[in-house]
C-alpha cells in the first residue's frame, strides 16, 4: 500500500513536476523504505541491492542492546540513587523517557542540517546520520540539556561533515566530535560527580536525587582521576569487574556495558559490516598499554592500579573499540593500515586515561587522533607495499 | 611603477577584496592569541594600525637609501623601534590590556602582515600612498580582530568589552558559556567561517 502511494506521488518529485525542489526528499524516504531497486551495473562493483542504508540499519541493530540496557541502568541507578523503589519496567520506563528526547532533538538537528544541505546543493540525501543520531545520546551523560545536544550535533554536522563534502567525506567521526565539543565547551556539565546519573524524577517515574557524601554519581575512572584509591558505585558498595562488565555503574548513557557491546560486536562482526582487524587490534593495544602501566604502577596516577582487563571494561573503551574506531570512513582502509590504526587507539586511550588526570577516559580522544592520522597510516603502507613490489621487479629483471 | 594605483583603492582594497587577514592569510597566529575578547583585539589592531603605517612612511622615505642585501635588517629595525614605542605607549597608559596582550605587541615584529607590506608596497612607492596602504592593511586586520573577538567574547564569556551583555536570567534557565570559544581552535573556525561568508559575496576569489 506505501509502495502504490510512493509510487502515485512519485511523478510530482521528478525534474518538471512541480515539487521537484524536494526530490532528494523523497528520495531518501523511498530508499530508506524500500530496498533500492537500482543495482550498480557496470564493472566491478558487487551487484547486489544493498545500499549504505542497509549497513547502516544493521550498525542501529547492533546498537541497541546498549540502548536497551542504557535505559535500564539509567533507571536502576536513579532507584539506587533516590532510595526510591522501582519494578524493572519502571526502571526501563524510566530511562526510555530519559533518552526519547535526546534521540529527537539529535535526529531533528542533524537530519534537518543534512535535508537542507541536500536541498541546496541537489543531491541525493545521505544516510550517514542514522548511526550517528543514535550514536550521540549513547555516549553523552543522561544529564546532557537539550540544548546543548543540538549545538553540539549542529557544529559537528556542518563543520565536520558537510564543509568536507557529506557523508563519506568527513575527517573526524561525526559523533565523537560531538561529544568532544561538548567535553570541551561545557566541562562543567560533562564531567564531575552529577552528570553522569539523572536526578529529576521523570513523569512521576523515579525519584529524586540528593548528592552527599553518601551519594556521588561520579563514574569509576572519575574517581580515579580525581585520587580515589578506590572505586565504588554511587551509594559506596565496591564495584567489581563483573559490575563493570555487565554495566551497573555510572557513565555515559550507552556505554557502561561490556556486555551489551560484546552483543553488538558480534553482529557486526557476523554480518561483516565492521573490521575485525581494527576491533581486534585495539583490543590489543589496550591490554598492551594497560598492561605497561599496570607493571610501571604508581600512587601518582590512581588509573595505572587498574588490571589490564579493568582498563578495558571501564570507561567507553569497549564503545569506542567497536563502534567508533570501526567506522569506516574516518579509519584506515589498508589492511596493514587497520592494525596500525586499532593498536594506537587502543594505546593512546589507555596513555590519556592514566597518565593525564585533566581526561579521565582517553578513548575519544585517541579516536579523533588517529583519525587525523589514518591518511598517512595508509599512505605509508601503500608506499611501502609500492617501493616493496619495485624491488622485487627490478631484482628479478 | 607601470600601473599607477589610484590612493583611494590603496586604501579601500584591503578592508575586503584584499583583506590581509582573510584573503592573504597573514598573520593569523596574533589572530588566535589575541581575540578572546574584545578590549585586547581592538588595542591589538590600533597598534598595528600606527605600526603598519609609520612602518611604511619610514621605509617609503628612505626606499632609495637602504641597500638591497641589508634591506629586510633595515625594515625590523624600524619596526622594532616602532613597536618599542607603542608597547611602552601601553604600559604607561592601559597597563591591563598591556598585561593581557603580554608578548604579542612585541610580536607584531615578527608579524607577516608587516613584512609584507613593507616589502611589497613600501618598498617600491611614496610615502602618502604606502602610508595609506599600511591604514588600509591594518584596518582590514584590526577588522577580522574586532569581528573574531566580538563573537568568542560573547558567545565564551558572555560578556562585551567586560560588560555583561547575556541576561542572568539566560543562565538561571540553564544556559552555559561556551568553553570551547576561549580556546583558540574557535577563533580558527570563527576566521574560516568569516572567509566563507565573505568568498560566498566575493565568487572572483574563489578557487576552482
Amino acid at each position: 500500500m506505501l509502495r502504490k502511494y510512493l509510487d502515485k506521488i512519485k511523478p510530482h518529485f521528478q525534474p518538471g513536476g512541480k515539487l521537484s525542489a524536494f526530490q532528494s526528499v523523497f528520495e531518501g524516504m523511498e530508499t530508506f523504505l524500500y530496498t533500492p531497486r537500482t543495482t550498480s551495473a557496470s564493472g566491478v562493483h558487487v551487484h547486489d541491492a544493498i545500499d549504505s542504508k542497509r549497513v547502516m540499519i544493521i550498525v542501529v541493530v547492533a546498537l541497541l542492546p546498549c540502548l536497551l540496557f542504557g535505559m535500564y541502568n539509567t533507571g536502576y541507578q536513579n532507584a539506587l540513587c533516590s532510595g526510591v523503589e522501582m519494578s524493572f519496567w519502571a526502571m526501563m520506563a524510566y530511562g526510555f523517557l530519559a533518552i526519547l528526547p535526546k534521540l529527537v532533538v539529535t535526529y531533528a538537528v542533524g537530519l534537518g542540517i543534512e535535508f537542507t544541505i541536500a536541498q541546496i546543493r541537489k543531491e541525493e540525501i545521505m544516510e550517514g546520520f542514522l548511526v550517528t543520531g543514535i550514536l550521540v545520546p549513547l555516549i553523552c551523560p543522561v544529564t546532557t540539556p537539550l540544548w546543548m545536544l543540538a549545538v553540539a550535533t549542529a557544529f559537528s554536522v556542518i563543520f565536520v561533515k558537510e564543509v568536507f563534502g557529506g557523508t563519506g567525506f568527513n575527517v573526524f567521526n561525526v559523533a565523537l566530535t560531538t561529544r568532544a565539543f561538548l567535553f570541551f565547551a561545557y566541562p562543567a556539565s560533562m564531567s564531575g560527580d552529577e552528570a553522569f546519573i539523572a536526578s529529576k524524577p521523570i513523569c512521576g517515574l523515579g525519584g529524586t536525587v540528593h548528592y552527599s557524601d553518601a551519594v556521588s554519581g561520579a563514574t569509576p575512572l572519575g574517581q580515579l582521576a580525581t585520587g580515589a584509591d578506590h572505586i565504588t558505585n554511587a551509594v559506596g558498595d565496591p564495584v567489581t569487574t563483573w559490575d563493570a562488565f555487565l554495566g551497573l555503574i555510572p557513565g555515559s548513557f550507552g556505554e557502561t556495558s561490556t556486555l551489551c557491546v560484546l552483543l553488538g560486536a558480534a553482529l557486526l562482526l557476523i554480518t561483516g559490516v565492521a573490521s575485525w582487524r581494527i576491533m581486534l587490534s585495539v583490543f590489543a593495544g589496550g591490554l598492551f598499554m594497560g598492561w605497561i602501566a599496570n607493571v610501571f604502577q604508581t600512587p601518582t596516577y590512581p588509573a595505572s592500579m587498574l588490571s589490564p582487563v579493568d582498563q578495558l571494561v571501564y570507561g567507553g573503551f569497549a564503545f569506542a573499540a567497536v563502534f567508533m574506531a570501526t567506522d569506516p570512513v574516518t579509519a584506515a582502509r589498508t589492511g596493514l593500515g587497520k592494525y596500525i590504526f586499532g593498536f594506537l587507539v587502543g594505546v593512546i586511550a589507555i596513555l590519556i586515561r592514566v597518565y593525564n588526570n585533566g581526561y579521565p577516559e582517553g578513548a575519544m580522544l585517541a579516536v579523533l587522533l588517529m583519525n587525523a592520522f589514518a591518511p598517512l597510516i595508509d599512505y605509508c603502507v601503500v608506499q611501502a607495499n609500492v617501493s616493496r613490489r619495485l624491488r622485487r621487479a627490478r631484482s628479478n629483471s | 611603477m607601470a600601473e599607477k594605483i589610484s590612493n583611494k583603492s590603496v586604501l579601500f582594497n584591503p578592508f575586503s577584496k584584499n583583506n590581509p587577514v582573510i584573503v592573504q592569510v597573514l598573520g593569523i597566529c596574533s589572530v588566535l592569541a589575541v581575540t578572546v575578547s574584545l578590549e585586547p583585539a581592538i588595542v591589538m589592531g590600533m597598534s598595528v594600525i600606527a605600526v603598519l603605517a609609520f612602518a611604511n612612511v619610514i621605509i617609503s622615505l628612505i626606499r632609495n637609501t637602504i641597500p638591497t642585501n641589508i634591506r629586510i635588517i633595515v625594515q625590523l629595525v624600524v619596526v622594532a623601534g616602532l613597536v618599542v614605542i607603542v608597547d611602552q605607549l601601553l604600559k604607561a597608559y592601559t597597563y591591563d590590556v598591556s598585561k593581557q596582550l603580554s608578548v604579542f605587541i612585541s610580536l607584531i615584529i615578527t608579524n607577516c602582515i608587516l613584512m609584507g607590506r613593507l616589502e611589497a608596497f613600501a618598498m617600491a612607492n611614496k610615502p602618502w600612498p604606502s602610508f595609506l596602504d599600511g591604514i588600509g592593511n591594518g584596518v582590514g586586520y584590526a577588522l577580522i580582530l574586532i569581528i573574531v573577538a566580538f563573537f568568542r567574547e560573547l558567545l565564551g564569556s558572555g560578556t562585551l568589552l567586560g560588560f555583561q551583555v547575556v541576561p542572568q536570567w539566560c543562565y538561571d534557565h540553564g544556559y552555559v558559556n561556551n568553553g570551547l570559544m576561549i580556546l583558540p581552535p574557535m577563533a580558527l573556525i570563527v576566521v574560516g567561517c568569516i572567509i566563507w561568508v565573505h568568498r560566498s559575496f566575493n565568487k572572483d576569489l574563489q578557487d576552482e
